[in-house]
């Protein structure tokens, strides 16, 4: 029996597939184990932050102090990295919508909020210099929106309405949710259906999802975690906040 | 000769008037010049223009109605990620401008402001929701032959700056103990001479200041700094590493009270309506007995 949570770290994990020697950025619990088990297993090269302004070059458990330093990225450098597009974040979003557009910033209008949220934050920045990644942990319709309230990072539309520049480094990679794992691998560049977890439906991801999604004949099950990979993890997360953070369903 | 600039809070906040324009360093919950926040809670001064990478500097000052304009990459408390005062003038509308960008546009602004140039190009922020409620923000076109059109990010200048550092000397030659700058250099270089305001936990001999850190630790010169203002544990309750960490109990403590109008109402009576020294004194009786 896999716990859900492993699933959803592994597939963070996947998304860093291929990233090689740069600065894999993870906000929250699963994005974090995300980066970090893909360090420790198949992506060696990849490097991640302790949060605040160090590069750790050990493998460090969330909450962890016993820090191996390799490098200093204090937020000036953190801006350089981003823009210079050496760094590929997983953060979450409130909205996100068919194109890839999210916010995190605030529901209702921008002038006078119904619910002032995080703000922007740097999700502009991010998501047109380098590789961006979505953890959402409740795939819902009013997540999956037609329409997201506010554009705090920028979709494929958006994008392509910018010029050629911005075309060729525009990358919004994986979107991961409790449910299934999506991208946006197809000529159209509109959110596609790449697995479901097991014990997931097509009908149960259709159901939580507020728009219509490109789904191929063939949807294959979510990687579960290896052996090997859950030894990873138990070092990582010895306190199993991942667990706390996604529950197993029923 | 270096001249000495020691001032005190109230000294620093005598030298402004309101409607100006104040560049508040730190980041979020972090190494914030909270002392010189709460001199200027206690002034009359009002229709502030405020920027700042915010946190309890911007809540406070949005509470206590002292803001007309707010200039922003975010406002949060860190640990806890909405900053209840901000969130609920927001919701509210009781900010009559505000200018949201993204973190990175803000650090172009103030460079840009810095480095006396009109504005500063990037990518960050084109195509986004920042430019569809920033009517005033404009593109430039590159001049070689990409032609690519970039986001002008206008600068901004400051009429008065406050930082927080772990140690000066008397004439402002300051130093940052911690691990991240963040872009207190950037707030002083963005302000005109006459009201640049560096407190500091400790005033320090010239001579000491290499005792507890490298060279690479003196990044404010005596020139970008008017005035120095010694406040031990002025940055309460953020963090000013490795002076102190957060005090995390008595952030909790703050953004409770503040989702309250009662509470708060007890909240500022109980710390916020004396000095510095009597905040300060409030703080520990809290600790002693909350």
């Amino acid at each position: 029996m896999n716990h859900l949570a492993d699933i959803v770290v592994v597939a963070a994990a996947e998304a860093f597939r291929g990233d090689g020697e740069i600065f894999a950025s993870g906000m929250g619990t699963i994005p974090m184990l995300g980066a970090r088990l893909a360090r420790s297993t198949f992506e060696p090269a990849l490097m991640v932050s302790d949060g605040e302004a160090f590069f750790v070059g050990n493998e460090l458990p969330i909450g962890g102090t016993d820090k191996l330093v390799e490098g200093w990225i204090p937020f000036r450098t953190v801006f350089d990295t981003l823009w210079g597009g050496r760094r590929h974040v997983m953060m979450g979003a409130s909205q996100i919508d068919a194109r890839g557009n999210t916010n995190i910033a605030n529901i209702g209008p921008w002038s006078k909020p119904k619910a002032q949220l995080l703000g922007v934050r740097g999700g502009p920045g991010n998501t047109i210099n380098h590789a961006t990644s979505f953890w959402i942990p409740k795939h819902a319709p009013t997540v999956f929106t037609a329409r997201v309230d506010m554009v705090s990072g920028i979709g494929y539309d958006r994008a392509e309405a910018l010029g050629p520049w911005v075309q060729a480094h525009h990358d919004l990679r994986r979107v991961v949710t409790n449910l299934a794992v999506l991208d946006f691998e197809c000529p159209e560049r509109c959110m596609r259906l790449r697995s479901v977890h097991p014990d997931v439906s097509v009908d149960d991801v259709v159901a939580a999802t507020g728009f219509d999604l490109i789904i191929p004949d063939d949807v294959p099950t979510s990687r579960v975690p290896s052996d090997a990979e859950l030894e990873v993890l138990a070092r990582l997360d010895p306190k199993g906040l991942r667990l706390r953070e996604v529950p197993d369903p029923g | 000769m270096s001249r000495d600039k020691r001032i005190s809070h109230d000294g620093a906040i005598a030298t402004l008037e309101s409607g100006m324009t104040i560049g508040i360093g730190g980041w979020g919950s972090r190494r914030k010049p909270m002392s010189l926040v709460r001199a200027l809670l206690r002034s009359d001064l009002t229709d502030l223009t405020i920027v700042s990478y915010g946190g309890p500097d911007v809540g406070l000052l949005a509470a206590a109605g002292k803001i007309r304009k707010l200039v922003y990459g975010f406002v949060s408390l860190d640990s806890i990620p909405l900053e209840p005062h901000f969130r609920a003038a927001r919701q509210q509308g009781t900010i009559t401008e505000c200018v949201e960008y993204d973190e990175g546009m803000l650090q172009w602004a103030l460079y840009a402001g810095s480095l006396r140039l009109p504005f500063l190009p990037t990518r960050a922020g084109l195509g986004s929701g920042v430019m569809d409620v920033n009517a005033s923000l404009r593109t430039v076109r590159s001049p070689y032959d990409d032609a690519e059109e970039l986001l002008a990010v206008p600068a901004i200048r400051l009429d008065a700056a406050f930082v927080h550092l772990n140690r000066s000397d008397q004439s402002g030659n300051a130093q940052y103990l911690g691990p991240d700058l963040y872009f207190d250099d950037l707030f002083l270089n963005a302000t005109d001479p006459g009201r640049r305001f560096v407190s500091c936990e400790r005033v320090v001999s010239t001579g000491q200041l290499l005792d507890e850190g490298t060279f690479h630790t003196l990044r404010i010169n005596r020139s970008m700094v008017d005035g120095v203002i010694e406040a031990p544990n002025g940055a309460h309750f953020t963090n000013c590493q490795p002076d102190y960490e957060r005090d995390e109990s008595f952030q909790k403590e703050y953004a409770t009270a503040a989702g309250d109008p009662e509470r708060w109402s007890a909240f500022t009576d109980r710390f916020l309506s004396g000095d510095e020294a009597a905040y300060q004194l409030a703080v520990a009786d809290w600790r002693a007995a909350p």
